[in-house]
């Protein structure tokens, strides 16, 4: 018989193992670590939105939805992205629930892209995009961002990267790790690209809720889609969910809004793949649409006054860390401690029982950084702050 | 000012500079913000809230609906304060629907409760009756769960 490993298809063994899975491996296991390693908040989801699953449970709704999703929480969803984002879809035929963003990213992939066609995307990432573009056979094409510049994406990057095999270009604002938010004239003329050269456009806008305006980010900024940019809702796939703003992370919920062929293009994966999203899920996402701003405003002003101390913290111990407008993420400068971000995590955890994430484990522009989510109880991201101001005083 | 009083609702006890630090603001800043809830009288006190059952306590507390006659001049107003004054009555609220007084009645124990309101409160000029409903367990007080155990069972890492 072969080797079990020669049974593994090609396009996936060329997917290097996860950063993120190696240095959980280190973290797990040990005793009294405080991890602000995690990429999801510390809230249990809002009791409201809980006990609307309980109900629906209760009442009996074990059933499958239709392939799209609840034609309810699709109306709510057309609802609240007008609020949110000021673009309006159709119910019926623009919006596909999913099974987290994960899966609506994966989605876009498989639907919309031929083998060798080109993605450009920003490094540092989420550590999904690059794998979900090869595993669909496409190729992952990086723009760095840089922290000197704030991880603010460039067009003129973006242009650089275009070649005649560019399909797509796929933006994450607020970012996942760095906490970044594009400056509006950088993200008009991303989409003036986009048009020029009939690029389609994802984009991920999980943490658009989670904004800090101002000094004291007390106050939600505003978010701005591509999306509601002239021009750009036809060729904009625009994804979000309810696991960060809802702290709804284990209820595996997401959503695409997009034209309706795309869409359609999407529905015919996600049908015979996923059949649909969990309905329990779907009826709690309901209640969180319907009454759930003013919990995801509280939790917002948590991460806010949270985002403070760490900055603050950062600032006494001399780690250069540039203010992130969102997400729950800090993305503080190391290099002058002379240790790659990986030894600078390690030794860490090892000497002090602080789990950071090496900035490498967002990709080669991570380098240099450490992902530091504020998403933790208040006392333990003081403790893990003191924590990481002795660890540096020592090196 | 709201974001202030946000964290001094769930914890008073932060020094101003640990305000400071939540807030994004200056300890001078948070000072001066104090020091004008202060002047104005918008901060009626801090206190702890104590779940009595982990400190082997054995207060009793107790609501009683009071119906008073309201006065000319007034209404309940001046009866109301009254009441209020008593060392025993932790809260008092005037109500809408079948009466109108809420008062919370703290005690040593049940006779003490008792004698308080057969004694001070029913006796008083303008109190038509009270009915008195003994709290048998806290599940909740001033926005805190009793035996809250919610742990933190995130994975350590995830992307």
């Amino acid at each position: 018989m072969k080797p079990l490993e020669d049974r593994i298809a090609d396009h996936v063994k060329r997917i290097p193992r996860s950063g993120i899975r190696d240095f959980f491996e280190l973290v797990q296991g040990r005793d009294d670590v405080i991890s602000l390693g995690v990429g999801e908040p510390d809230f249990a989801a809002p009791w409201h939105i809980r006990e609307a699953a309980i109900f629906s449970l209760e009442k009996g709704q074990t059933s499958y939805t239709s392939n799209l999703g609840l034609l309810s929480l699709r109306e709510c969803i057309v609802d609240y992205v007008e609020g949110q984002f000021g673009v309006r879809y159709d119910a019926k035929s623009e919006v596909l629930v999913t099974v987290g963003v994960s899966e609506a990213l994966d989605l876009v992939c498989r639907a919309l892209l031929n083998p060798g066609d080109e993605v450009i995307y920003h490094e540092p990432c989420y550590v999904s995009y690059n794998p979900s573009i090869a595993l669909a056979y496409g190729v992952a094409v990086g723009v760095q961002t840089k922290v000197e510049d704030e991880f603010v994406l460039r067009a003129e990057d973006v242009a650089a990267k275009i070649t005649d095999k560019t399909r797509m270009i796929l933006l994450n604002f607020p970012t996942n790790p760095t906490g970044a938010v594009e400056p509006l004239e950088e993200l008009e003329k991303i989409a003036q690209l986009a048009i020029k050269h009939d690029l389609l456009v994802v984009s991920d806008e999980i943490y658009s809720e989670l904004l800090y305006r101002g000094d004291s980010g007390m106050e939600r900024g505003e978010h701005i889609s591509i999306a509601s940019l002239p021009g750009m809702k036809e060729r904009t796939i625009l994804l979000h969910g309810f696991s960060k703003a809802f702290a709804m992370t284990g209820f595996r919920l997401g959503y695409s809004c997009a034209p309706h062929v795309l869409t359609e293009a999407m529905m015919k994966i996600h049908q015979y793949s996923m059949l649909c999203a969990p309905i329990m899920s779907q009826n709690a996402a309901v209640e969180a649409l319907k009454n759930g701003a003013g919990e995801v405003e509280k939790m917002r002003r948590a991460y806010a006054r949270r985002r403070n101390l760490l900055l603050s913290r950062f600032e006494k111990m001399g780690v250069p860390c540039f203010s992130p407008g969102g997400a729950f993420y800090a993305f503080p400068d190391i290099r002058k401690f002379g240790l790659s971000s990986k030894e600078f995590a390690l030794r860490l955890l090892e000497e002090e029982n602080v789990a950071v994430v090496p900035g490498d484990a967002f990709g080669p522009a991570g380098e240099g950084c450490v992902r530091a989510c504020y998403a933790t109880a208040y006392d333990q991201l003081e403790i893990a702050l003191d924590r990481i101001a002795e660890f540096v005083k020592r090196l | 000012m709201d974001a202030l009083l946000e964290l001094l609702e769930k914890n008073a006890r932060l020094t101003t500079a640990e305000m400071a630090e939540r807030l994004g603001k200056t300890v001078a800043e948070v000072e001066a913000l104090l020091a004008r809830l202060d002047k104005d009288g918008a901060l009626l006190g801090y206190h702890a809230v104590i779940d009595r059952d982990k400190v082997g306590d054995v207060l009793v507390s107790a609501l009683i609906e009071v119906k008073l006659t309201p006065e000319r001049d007034g209404g309940f107003d001046r009866l109301a304060r009254r009441i209020a004054k008593f060392d025993q009555v932790t809260s008092c609220y005037l109500m809408s629907g079948g009466y109108d007084l809420a008062v919370i009645v703290e005690g040593p124990d049940l006779r003490e409760v008792a004698r308080f309101v057969s004694e001070k409160l029913s006796t008083l000029d303008g109190v038509v009756s009270t009915a008195t409903h003994f709290q048998l367990k806290v599940y909740k007080q001033s926005g805190f769960l009793a035996a809250d155990t919610h742990e933190d069972e995130r994975l350590p890492v995830t992307p």
